[in-house]
């Protein structure tokens, strides 16, 4: 049986599965379900001055009859008392101390920070996560992503904290910004114990044609909202990345964004997070969705042998190269299982029109599987990423595999890399490219 | 104890007679439209014969652009709605559907079809600027059946008047008599008859038979040309002195009697079809609803010659219809009353089958005789109307589609065809 504890900046809990700081942990009664229902840890509602919140608050993106692919919030911190928090912090601990309870806090000024991050810690929260990243309605004030944003006010509030921290402080970070790493500097030069990443993306989720006002409506108007759920998870992925990556930063990772099934959170954890935050999927489907999470990590483990997340956390890091340090040599052309094909013809016009017209269809229209034109097939994926049947086009290695790999700066040192305009050692160079307008015509007369 | 009691009220008629493609809830819509895979030159569009854009309509219900979507299929169809719920789609746009290749269940083209034209015909929308003054020429068109209304759409549409001529009371000729109501309601027939009408501004003369050399004379005089969209005649006489029994039925006319007013029809305890297409097949699923005890099919050769779809049958054992094969019709029994059918075997033996009703499903007579009052029309052998790829005849002046061109096929050639023919008419006549 594969041990699934996890502990972040030594906050202990009995799996990496988290609820994020969002509605679903908005109460004790919540928190007290989740942790029934097998989530290992929560970090609560943000505390601050209590807020009050807009009707409607929420909008989503669907794709293709599957509903909030994305989602979009405008909801902004708590709007209970802090007393009641507080209180119910207290009793969620009496009775799951084995689980992390965190608390969110947003406040203004030093003093402020203080006693909440006082208040927090007699109510035995187990750490404490600052919430610089909310995108909509705080930072206007000056809080949430306001501070996320510039990291001398990042760092300035995270070490007032560090004043009178007795827990571990997690910084939370928002992804509204050019480089994740220099708010995710500023939190280890404050001192932070860790960082959670991302926060949700500023993002209008889309307008009602009719009325002409964006999701989600507040009588006729709307604003830009906070933007979540399964759509950003390769922003997030790469974020994580980047932390975990830098030099720098070295702080442990707390993964959130997109994380719905226990493949997003194996990702994150790949990608060097010690645990998962997960606030869309709950929202959605309710806080029995964990266990499918905590089963497909348990099976993950036992298949690969893992017995810890330590054996497995940050393994898929040394996998992430520069660019420039990737092979040019390697080589992969599609091919199509004729016995799988459809014919369904996507992976034809997707070529055609959308890459480099390696595919080709038969003129007898009672014939529908494609051919792969290997000569012009670049090896880009993406026939077989539009193909709708599993395994039907598959990439095959062409290149020689024992030859040594060759990168760009190989090439420069071998004088193969093209360095002018009109340089012939150009990748397209000999690539098949039809005269435009002899080529077209042609087409237009098969029609 | 039969599987369908008779029906007495319109109520139990409508149980019986249930929908078997009933009307998709926009949720289904919208859940159904979005596993089309948006092939590139789509099976499902070449399947169809008036190659309606399908790919296009249903990505357009997916998007909420139902008026877009209805647009799709009008374009290329005027029976949009019909269509959708009486084509054989298991045979073409569906049974075409890649899905199929994968075992995934194609995609429900036809329920996907109505859902977006009964849109446009419960919201009366407009779809298209027809010009309001027709003064582009006249044409008349005999027969208000999908054929004839196909084209009166498409000529009016381009602004000329046009007039059909109808025997009957009602509109759509077999798509109203001779549909199963299992598969479509006279009413939903009638309403797209009516949108079709009141949008592109056609008349319609009901009861108003063409018959008479005189008749197709005046018709010559008044207009530039005339479309023949006159379909079939009586079921075909297989068996002598059919008319002295009053249970034994032609196909057509027991299906018409049916749709018409099916509380005056009397069905028998024990009922015997004969034939092995798609008509005979609805005669014996209609025969079973209406709560015969028991239906005999009985076809001449074997079950594989048959020339219904094999989902034809299929629908008929559903309802308890038991197929026999291998006998020819011989003589009908009886002294006072009908008793039974003989019938022959392959080895040239009788072989008597009980019965106190039966209804020959034999095919339709060709209209020949009143064809050949027509100058310089010709029929081929089957007595079907000669045309060329326009659907003109070899009278200049007629063009013509449907049932009478085709021998008897589906709603969907009759329309593709006097949609071709009326474009025809529009470049020869008036151009």
């Amino acid at each position: 049986m594969p041990n699934i504890s996890a502990n972040l900046a030594g906050i202990k809990s009995p799996n990496p599965f988290w609820l994020a700081s969002a509605p679903p942990t908005n109460s004790g009664y919540q928190i007290m379900k989740a942790f029934d229902a097998g989530w290992g840890g929560a970090v609560w509602k943000t505390l601050g001055v209590p807020v009050i919140n807009v009707s409607s608050r929420y909008g989503a993106l669907n794709y293709k009859g599957n509903k909030m692919i994305g989602f979009n919030n405008i909801e902004l911190i708590t709007d209970r008392p802090l007393a009641d928090n507080l209180r119910e912090i207290e009793e969620v601990k009496k009775y799951f101390p084995d689980h992390a309870v965190i608390a969110s806090l947003m406040v203004n000024t030093r003093e402020e920070w203080h006693q909440i991050v006082k208040d927090a810690q007699n109510a035995g929260a187990d750490g404490l996560e600052l919430n610089f990243g909310c995108p909509h309605g705080m930072c206007e004030r000056g809080m949430g992503s306001a501070v996320g944003q510039n990291p001398i006010a990042l760092e300035t509030i995270t070490r007032w904290v560090m004043e009178v921290a007795k827990v571990p402080v997690i910084v939370k970070l928002t992804p509204n910004i050019t480089d994740i790493t220099e708010p995710a500097k500023a939190a280890r030069r404050a001192g932070a114990d860790a960082i959670s990443l991302i926060n949700t993306i500023q993002s209008i989720v889309g307008i009602d044609l009719d009325n002409l006002v964006p999701y989600p409506v507040v009588g006729n108007q709307s604003t830009n909202g906070g933007y979540c759920g399964p759509a950003v998870k390769p922003i997030a992925l790469n974020m994580v990345k980047n932390c975990a990556l830098d030099e720098n930063v070295r702080l442990p990772i707390s993964g959130i964004g997109g994380i719905e099934t226990w493949r997003d959170a194996v990702e994150h954890l790949l990608l060097g997070a010690s645990n998962v935050q997960v606030c869309t999927a709950a929202m959605h489907y309710g806080f029995g969705i964990v266990r499918e999470m905590i089963a497909g990590l348990e099976d993950f483990m036992r298949q690969k042998n893992f017995e810890t997340l330590n054996d497995f956390i940050g393994l898929s890091l040394p996998k992430v190269k520069h660019w420039e340090d990737l092979n040019l040599n390697h080589k992969v052309v599609a091919t199509i299982d004729s016995s799988k094909c459809i014919g369904c013809q996507l992976c034809y016009t997707a070529c055609e029109d959308g890459a480099h017209q390696a595919i080709s269809v038969s003129v007898d229209k009672g014939v529908r599987v494609p051919q792969i034109i290997e000569d012009n097939c670049v090896g880009c994926n993406l026939c077989s990423l539009v193909c709708p049947v599993d395994n039907c086009i598959t990439m095959e290695r062409r290149d020689d595999i024992t030859a040594p790999a060759e990168t760009w700066a190989d090439y420069a040192a071998k004088d193969k890399a093209p360095t002018t305009f009109n340089d012939q050692r150009g990748g397209g160079v000999g690539h098949w490219n039809p005269t435009p307008k002899e080529a077209w015509d042609k087409r237009k007369n098969n029609r | 104890m039969p599987e369908y009691q008779r029906p007495l009220t319109v109520a139990e008629y409508e149980q019986n007679f249930a929908q078997i493609k009933p009307d998709m809830s926009a949720t289904m819509a919208y859940n159904e439209s979005a596993r089309c895979l948006f092939c590139y030159d789509a099976p499902c569009q070449q399947a169809c014969p008036t190659g309606i854009d399908i790919a296009l309509f249903i990505k357009q219900i997916h998007t909420d652009n139902l008026q877009g979507s209805a647009r799709t299929i009008y374009n290329s169809n005027y029976f949009a709605n019909i269509c959708g719920k009486v084509c054989p789609t298991e045979v073409l746009c569906e049974g075409a559907c890649v899905h199929n290749h994968s075992q995934n269940k194609p995609i429900e083209i036809g329920r996907l079809q109505s859902y977006a034209s009964q849109h446009a015909i419960s919201e009366n929308i407009a779809l298209y600027a027809v010009p309001k003054e027709k003064n582009k020429g006249k044409v008349a068109v005999i027969g208000a059946g999908p054929a004839g209304i196909a084209a009166a759409c498409e000529l009016s549409k381009a602004g000329v008047e046009v007039h059909i001529f109808e025997s009957k009371s009602s509109p759509s000729g077999l798509a109203l008599y001779g549909v199963a109501p299992y598969k479509i309601t006279n009413q939903e027939i009638l309403e797209e008859v009516a949108y079709l009408q009141a949008q592109f501004g056609f008349s319609i003369h009901y009861n108003q038979p063409i018959s008479s050399k005189e008749q197709l004379a005046k018709l010559e005089a008044d207009f530039d040309g005339i479309f023949l969209g006159i379909g079939l005649g009586a079921t075909n006489p297989v068996l002598a002195n059919t008319q002295n029994w009053a249970n034994v039925w032609g196909a057509t006319e027991f299906i018409e009697q049916l749709k018409t007013d099916f509380q005056k029809v009397v069905i028998g305890k024990n009922v015997v079809i004969v034939g092995g297409g798609n008509t005979a097949m609805d005669a014996a699923s209609e025969t079973a609803r209406m709560g015969a005890a028991s239906v005999k099919l009985v076809y001449r050769k074997s079950k594989e010659e048959m020339s219904a779809y094999e989902f034809e049958y299929d629908l008929a054992k559903q309802v308890g219809v038991q197929g026999i094969f291998g006998l020819a019709p011989a003589q009908l029994l009886g002294d006072n009353s009908l008793k039974g059918v003989s019938f022959t075997n392959e080895k040239g033996e009788t072989v008597e089958i009980g019965c106190d009703m039966v209804v020959l499903a034999t095919g339709q007579q060709k209209q020949t005789q009143f064809l050949s009052q027509i100058d310089g029309l010709t029929l081929n052998k089957q007595g079907k109307i000669v045309v060329n790829e326009q659907f003109q005849t070899t009278n200049p002046r007629y063009f013509a589609g449907g049932d009478a061109v085709n021998g008897g096929a589906e709603v969907v050639n009759a329309c593709a065809e006097a949609k071709k023919a009326a474009q025809a008419m529009i470049k020869t006549l008036f151009s």
